[in-house]
């Protein structure tokens, strides 16, 4: 049994670790090549549909990867946790059902005609349907993290018999930990996107390709990107603060707090030693962690102590936060940086351009990060207070379920690997072969006032 | 007012909807993947084309078919997959390998392009092999002893069978000149073999489920439903003769082999859905003993009553854009 639930766990976390990574590059990337529609349908100018050419094959690419991997998500859900739809499926079922009708038909089938469809429908509705994809992108995104929200501070239910039946549906969708989710989610969408086009473009400048297009793609997702760092900032504080009031051992756990404290440390390094219940290697700033949650250097933080045996386990919970707001912070003086250089001097230095390239799927790894924090910081329970991880498990036999954890492991290293491999591949190509187009190079084009915005 | 009672029917029939609507739509692009041919790459660049904007859409229906189960009827989606636990994961990595091959083949340099094109083919060959045999162990209640593989391995290439012979239809619709001649070709010799199989279910299928065999030999709903395979059958028949006139002056009737091959999985469908019902795990559990809360269950059908249309409005739409024989690959 025990060996089932571990591997059911790995099993579940690959999959939605895998897919995971092309929602949060879709979600934001049709809103992108909206705005870049738009603008080209205002300014006329060729550059911008450059860009949407080379970022709408991106987005083709990445929405396929994201609908495969979903599929596998919606046959597993059953499949290795049926205690999960046992208990909680009268309020997981139409959240679910809802996304499928709502969400997945809406942008599957506008997909087709933003994809295919550019000769086939006049200009302006072809932009509606992009517009349409990037709402339903959006919508998805709002019914799953109503569910994953619900899971971590359930409300508007009752319990009948050991099976929880829905009450109040507005309560149960804008349950606690929802709005906060939901915009953080968005945000970081955004922010992985910025990063990916600042990435790939900052690759072609490098590579020698001086035309305007990538320069003009760079320029915008820095720029976007210093306006959401600091707004993903503020929302991921707001976000600590509601965990810490619902889920005051997740937010121990992040902290790295044993015992109960006044004024407790923020930890920027520490080595949680779960054993022993205590913290090795400590670098703090005194007090800054009752300031960041109570707003008063001498308030209360619960330590894990006082939930033995109900909390999480505390090195994952403990490192992934700090990677992800490691990350946050990187991302923040990164773009303040980058976008003052392109406003001062227009272009960005050699080493500068080496660093984006580098942080290309930096918002990949902080957006993983932040969902192991959120995600085993619930643990032991799947349902807060409702039910544990450990009544949900199948009981597939434990060989079935190694054979298709090791098919899926390796397909996914494959595609993974296939699909970075291909994004350099298109940038490069881009660079070789993509035609000169004279109006590009019109001195009094070029320095129109239409680029120079963000 | 809906009664409770009838809530499970109501979401039974749903859920034979789509999948119904996903074994066509589906069906038709896994087929055209099938039928890939790898000796000519001007071919296979059409077929592709033919149907790049809709596959994504019609996977959904699977979504949602699967989806229904599980919110609907939880406990045989637990059932039936668990029985089906490995054929399951073998669907999803094919519909894997093939949707994301569809992709890499248009961003990739000439040479690695062969190379996905048959990953494209093995992918759709995989995802409708495992559903031919997920169906073919549905029927036969999920027992695993040699009989029953044997069985489900035949329903297995039937099923991939069918879905060639649709995906060859679609092209016949969709194609001119060259590649038409060959989707009537492959037409024909697909639609032999069906035909063949069909038949086979009929005998095999009453004979090995004693309650399947009652449901249709009892009056008086059996001289109804008599009327099923005949029409099936017609159905065939009339498609044979179709397919010996085309291609036709002017492109006459291009479509009729695809709306016949659309009415024999429907009434296919028919027959085994009146072989089964009122179950939903033959022999276990029937649809009320299967069915979720009432509340949620309404809660569900009162969206679904207003998207239902939406989705359906919108569809058209995008079969209005792409109407008409396929053109070069404009891809993005
Ligand atoms: C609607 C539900 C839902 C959603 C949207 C997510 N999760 Fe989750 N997650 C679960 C529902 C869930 C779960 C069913 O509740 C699991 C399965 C086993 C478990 O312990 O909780 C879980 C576990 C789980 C684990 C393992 C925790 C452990 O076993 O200790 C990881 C690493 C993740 N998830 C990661 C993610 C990521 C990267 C997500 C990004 C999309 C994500 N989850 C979204
Ligand atoms: C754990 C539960 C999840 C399940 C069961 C699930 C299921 C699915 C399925 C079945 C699809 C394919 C739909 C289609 O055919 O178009 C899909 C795609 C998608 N999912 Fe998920 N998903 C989960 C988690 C998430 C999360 C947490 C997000 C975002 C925050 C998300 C956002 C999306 C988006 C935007 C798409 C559209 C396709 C794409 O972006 O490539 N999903 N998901
Ligand atoms: C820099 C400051 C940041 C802070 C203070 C912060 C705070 C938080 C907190 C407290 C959680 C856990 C909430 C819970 O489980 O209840 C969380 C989760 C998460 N974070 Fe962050 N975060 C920051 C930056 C980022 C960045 C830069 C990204 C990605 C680009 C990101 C992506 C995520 C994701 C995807 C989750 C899981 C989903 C969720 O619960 O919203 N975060 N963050």
């Amino acid at each position: 049994m025990a060996d089932v639930m571990l591997l059911s766990r790995i099993q579940f976390a690959a999959n939605i670790s895998f897919h995971i990574l092309f929602p949060a590059i879709t979600i934001a990337l049709c809103w992108l090549l909206f705005y870049f529609k738009v603008r080209f349908q205002i300014s006329k100018h060729p550059v911008w549909m450059r860009i949407y050419r080379f970022w709408v094959k991106v987005f083709a690419l990445t929405f396929a990867m994201g609908v495969v991997s979903g599929i596998t998500m919606s046959f597993q859900f059953g499949t290795n946790w049926p205690g999960f739809m046992a208990t909680v499926g009268n309020i997981a079922g139409p959240l679910l059902a809802y996304e499928i009708m709502t969400a997945f038909f809406l942008e599957a089938t506008f997909l087709g005609v933003m994809l295919f469809g550019i000769n086939r429908v006049p200009p302006w509705l072809h932009t509606l349907s992009t517009f349409i994809v990037a709402v339903g992108t959006s919508l998805s995104a709002f019914w799953i993290l109503a569910l994953n929200s619900w899971m971590h501070t359930p409300a508007g239910f009752e319990m009948r018999d050991g099976v929880a039946y829905a009450v109040d549906w507005m309560a149960i969708v804008f349950n606690p930990s929802f709005p906060y989710r939901l915009g953080h989610m968005l945000l970081a969408s955004g922010l992985t996107v910025c990063f990916l086009i600042a990435g790939i473009s900052a690759y072609r400048i490098y590579r020698g390709d001086n035309k305007k297009a990538p320069t003009l793609a760079l320029r915008t997702s820095i720029f976007l990107a210093a306006i959401l760092t600091p707004l993903q900032v503020v929302m991921g504080d707001l976000h600590g603060l509601n965990t810490f009031e619902h889920q005051p051992q997740k937010v121990a756990a992040m902290e790295g707090v044993w015992d109960t404290t006044q004024g407790a440390p923020l930890l920027l390094f520490a080595v949680p030693d779960e054993q022993q219940r205590t913290n090795h290697l400590e670098i703090a700033i005194p007090n800054m962690a009752s300031v960041i949650l109570t707003h008063d250097p001498q308030g209360q933080i619960r330590g894990l102590n006082e939930f033995k045996g109900e909390h999480p386990p505390v090195k994952p919970v403990f490192y992934g936060f700090r990677v992800m707001v490691g990350l946050g912070m990187l991302m923040l003086l990164s773009s303040w940086l980058a976008s003052f250089y392109l406003w001062r001097k227009k272009s960005l230095s050699k080493w500068m351009l080496k660093f984006f390239i580098a942080m290309t799927f930096s918002g990949w790894v902080a957006t993983l990060a932040g969902w192991y924090v959120t995600e085993i910081g619930r643990q032991p329970y799947l349902v807060s207070g409702v039910l544990t991880t450990a009544d949900a498990v199948t009981d597939i036999a434990p060989e079935n379920v190694g054979i298709s954890l090791a098919a899926y492991l390796s397909l996914y290293a494959f595609l993974l690997f296939a699909y970075v491999k291909t994004l350099f591949y298109m940038a490069r190509k881009s660079v070789e072969i993509e035609e000169y187009d004279a109006e590009e190079y019109t001195p009094a084009r070029t320095t129109g006032s239409s680029e120079d915005s963000q | 007012m809906i009664v409770d009672h009838q809530l499970p029917i109501i979401f039974a029939g749903l859920m034979a909807f789509s999948i119904l609507v996903y074994a066509i739509l589906d069906g038709y692009d896994l087929g055209v993947g099938l039928l890939l041919p790898m000796d000519n790459e001007q071919q296979r660049d059409k077929m592709i084309a033919s149907i790049g904007p809709f596959w994504d859409a019609n996977e959904t229906w699977l979504v949602l078919a699967v989806g229904l189960l599980l919110v609907a009827f939880p406990s045989a989606h637990n059932i039936i997959l668990k029985a089906l636990y490995l054929p399951t994961a073998m669907l999803i990595i094919g519909l894997i390998i093939r949707g994301v091959s569809f992709d890499f083949r248009a961003k990739v340099n000439a040479q690695k392009k062969t190379r996905w094109d048959k990953f494209f083919k093995l992918g759709s060959f995989i995802a409708a092999a495992s559903q031919g045999y997920m169906l073919g162990m549905f029927v036969m209640g999920f027992e695993v002893d040699f009989s029953s593989v044997a069985f489900s391995l035949l329903s297995a290439a039937g099923v991939a069978m069918a879905y060639a012979l649709i995906g060859a239809c679609w092209l016949i619709m969709k194609t001119e000149e060259e590649l038409q001649l060959r989707a009537i070709n492959w037409a024909k010799n697909a639609g032999k073999i069906c035909l063949v199989g069909i038949l086979a279910v009929c005998i095999i299928n009453p004979l090995i489920n004693s309650f399947v065999f009652d449901r249709w030999t009892q009056p008086p709903m059996a001289y109804l439903i008599a009327f099923v395979p005949i029409l099936c059958f017609a159905f065939f028949a009339i498609g044979y003769f179709t397919l010996q006139r085309l291609p036709a002056e002017n492109d006459n009737g291009c479509w009729l082999p695809f709306v016949l091959c659309t009415a024999i999985f429907t009434s296919s469908f028919v027959g085994l859905a009146f072989s089964f019902y009122p179950f939903v795990v033959p022999g276990q559990l029937d649809v009320w003993q299967a069915a979720s809360a009432p509340e949620s269950l309404r809660v569900i059908l009162y969206g679904a009553l207003i998207v239902i249309p939406c989705i359906f409005a919108y569809t058209l739409f995008s079969y209005r854009v792409f109407w008409g024989k396929v053109r070069d690959l404009e891809y993005h």
